[in-house]
């Protein structure tokens, strides 16, 4: 046991892991935000698509030798977003085609790219990461800095909490209104909320969190970063509030575990945040089936 | 001027007209019933009215002062996917909404209008129940007091007694004639043709494709359209 303390106090006395493990934390808190919303409107397919859309867009910026993959991705991931609510809104099974067909192709055209123009020898590496997200948590440093006061933060992750607590505030002044649209997307308009606002609103902030969740865990697995921690809160509670603070705190959980148990046996971050989710799932489950053994 | 105009409307799905010639006018404190059989149109109506689909012609011209965001709505039906965790609290208060323009949160007056809402409909001791989870009135109740919060100026009600029990029936008409009587606007859709001849100030009778009727509820009991659908209803 004080063999692992120890490990960890060495661990953290690099500032790249404390980043690291901060990050971790703000991605893992907003993309479970959402994850509610995104499985009861039925947007997870959406997010598969965009991830590999994502995927398509990380490709070209490996190949166009961008330091900030960021410049690129989440403008592209955003107008994905919204070209995607817009066709699923008009005839559903073409909206479901659509993204098929988009998804699929981004990430053909995405590998086609990296091996045509990506100057890194270790190409089937590049792949793996962009995929699976980092074999360890150093990759966040890509040598740029801002500097805040008289410390040199690297750009990325700068970035990633400057985005994160933004979908965090929005997600925070909007949430009764991202209740409401949710619930009953007719009463909302009739009564007066702009519900297609809001829904374009959810787009964008949906495209933010899988370009964030992207650099954590890696494009095929967003989803589960975004659902499972949902999915586990919606096993126990029945009320939006509840089931809202429970996932927050689940995926928190979950990322930090990951990430601890990812420095301790040397596991790649993302697969192992993933797992420690799919196990928190599990528990979850169990608690609610002996909750309404009990109940009822 | 009116609150409501609807200036020869023609409404149907995918080129199918289901009805045409739709002129009536709700004013303020007006208790208007919309009455016709099943699949006449009274829904696709409510729902033009709403702005929640447009019409093949015509127009509907908010007026007097009336905005969206002063209006509350029943539907008939609502779609709610399976296992979304909503408490009955959480639902109603959602009705207050369209109150709060850009403030984020409810304040102390809508959150203590939500919970007398409750009250009226006697739906306070499940506050805390999932949405899902109750029986088919119990939601109706539910929707019913999300409704009455969100209506500032005018409440519009889609076969609001559908799934009640007929103790629960009587309590939600006279619960709607005393917001009549506060002076909020009702349109309401309704099969029951004795509530809708007592309580009403107007009745619009929708038949086939047609308008059968449209006028206040003293000249539609003295006429053509009135007498038959009052019979065709008392003989059941
Ligand atoms: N989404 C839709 N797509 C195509 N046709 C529809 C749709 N909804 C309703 N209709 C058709 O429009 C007509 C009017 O439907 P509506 O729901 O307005 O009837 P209603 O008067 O409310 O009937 P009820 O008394 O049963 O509630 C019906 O013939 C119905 O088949
Ligand atoms: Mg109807």
């Amino acid at each position: 046991m004080t063999e692992i303390i120890e490990k960890l106090i060495l661990y953290f006395q690099y500032p790249f892991v404390r980043y690291a493990l901060i990050v971790g934390i703000l991605i893992a808190l907003c993309s479970s935000l959402l994850g509610v919303t995104l499985v009861l409107k039925r947007f997870s397919f959406i997010g598969d698509g965009l991830s590999h859309v994502a995927f398509g867009a990380t490709a070209i910026a490996v190949a166009m030798n961008l330091t900030n993959n960021f410049i690129l991705v989440l403008p592209v991931t955003i107008i994905s977003a919204i070209l995607l609510l817009r066709t699923g809104q008009n005839t559903k099974i073409k909206g479901d085609a659509a993204i098929a067909m988009i998804s699929v192709g981004a990430l053909a055209v995405g590998y086609l790219i990296m091996n045509m123009f990506a100057k890194s020898a270790n190409l089937a590496g590049d792949v793996c990461t962009t995929l699976f997200g980092a074999m360890a948590i150093l990759t966040l440093d890509d040598g740029t800095r801002i500097w805040i006061g008289e410390y040199p933060i690297p750009m990325k992750v700068f970035m990633c909490a400057v985005l994160s607590l933004l979908v965090i505030a929005v997600f925070m002044i909007f949430y009764h209104k991202i209740f409401a649209v949710t619930f009953d997307e007719d009463f909302s308009t009739a009564t007066g909320i702009r519900a297609s606002v809001y829904n374009l609103m959810l787009a964008v902030i949906i495209a933010v969190v899988i370009v964030l969740a992207m650099t954590l865990v890696g494009a095929l697995l967003i989803s589960a970063l975004v659902i499972f921690p949902a999915l586990s809160a919606m096993r126990v509670f029945k009320n939006f509030k509840a089931v809202t603070i429970c996932s927050v705190i689940v995926s928190v959980v979950c990322a930090v575990f990951g990430i601890f148990l990812s420095i301790l046996v040397a596991t790649p971050v993302g697969s192992t945040i993933v797992v420690v989710n799919i196990i928190g799932f599990l528990i979850f489950s169990f608690a609610g089936f002996v909750r309404r053994g009990f109940s009822g | 001027m009116p609150q409501l105009t609807c200036k020869n409307l023609t409404l149907g799905y995918e080129g199918k007209t289901v009805i045409s010639g739709l002129t009536f006018t709700v004013n303020a404190g007006d208790y208007l019933c919309i009455v016709g059989e099943n699949g006449s149109g009274k829904s696709t109506l409510m729902k033009t009215i709403l702005k929640l689909k447009t019409p093949m012609s015509g127009q509907v011209i908010l007026g007097d002062g009336l905005t969206s965001s002063e209006i509350g709505y029943l539907p008939q039906q609502t779609v709610v996917q399976k296992d979304f965790p909503a408490s009955v609290r959480e639902v109603v208060r959602s009705g207050c909404l369209n109150r709060c323009g850009f403030r984020p949160y409810y304040n102390k007056a809508e959150k203590q209008m939500a919970e007398e809402n409750m009250e009226k409909l006697g739906i306070e001791q499940i506050a805390k129940h999932c949405y899902r989870e109750l029986s088919g009135g119990q939601q109706q109740r539910t929707l019913l007091a999300r409704a009455l919060c969100a209506a500032g100026k005018i409440i519009l009600l889609d076969e609001p007694a559908a799934g009640l029990d007929p103790k629960a029936a009587v309590d939600m008409y006279a619960l709607i004639e005393k917001l009549n009587a506060e002076g909020i606007t009702i349109v309401m859709i309704s099969h029951d043709i004795d509530a809708a001849v007592k309580y009403a100030t107007h009745i619009l009778h929708i038949g086939a494709q047609k308008v059968l009727f449209s006028g206040t509820t003293k000249d539609y009991v003295q006429s053509e359209a009135g007498h038959i659908y009052a019979s065709g209803g008392s003989q059941k």
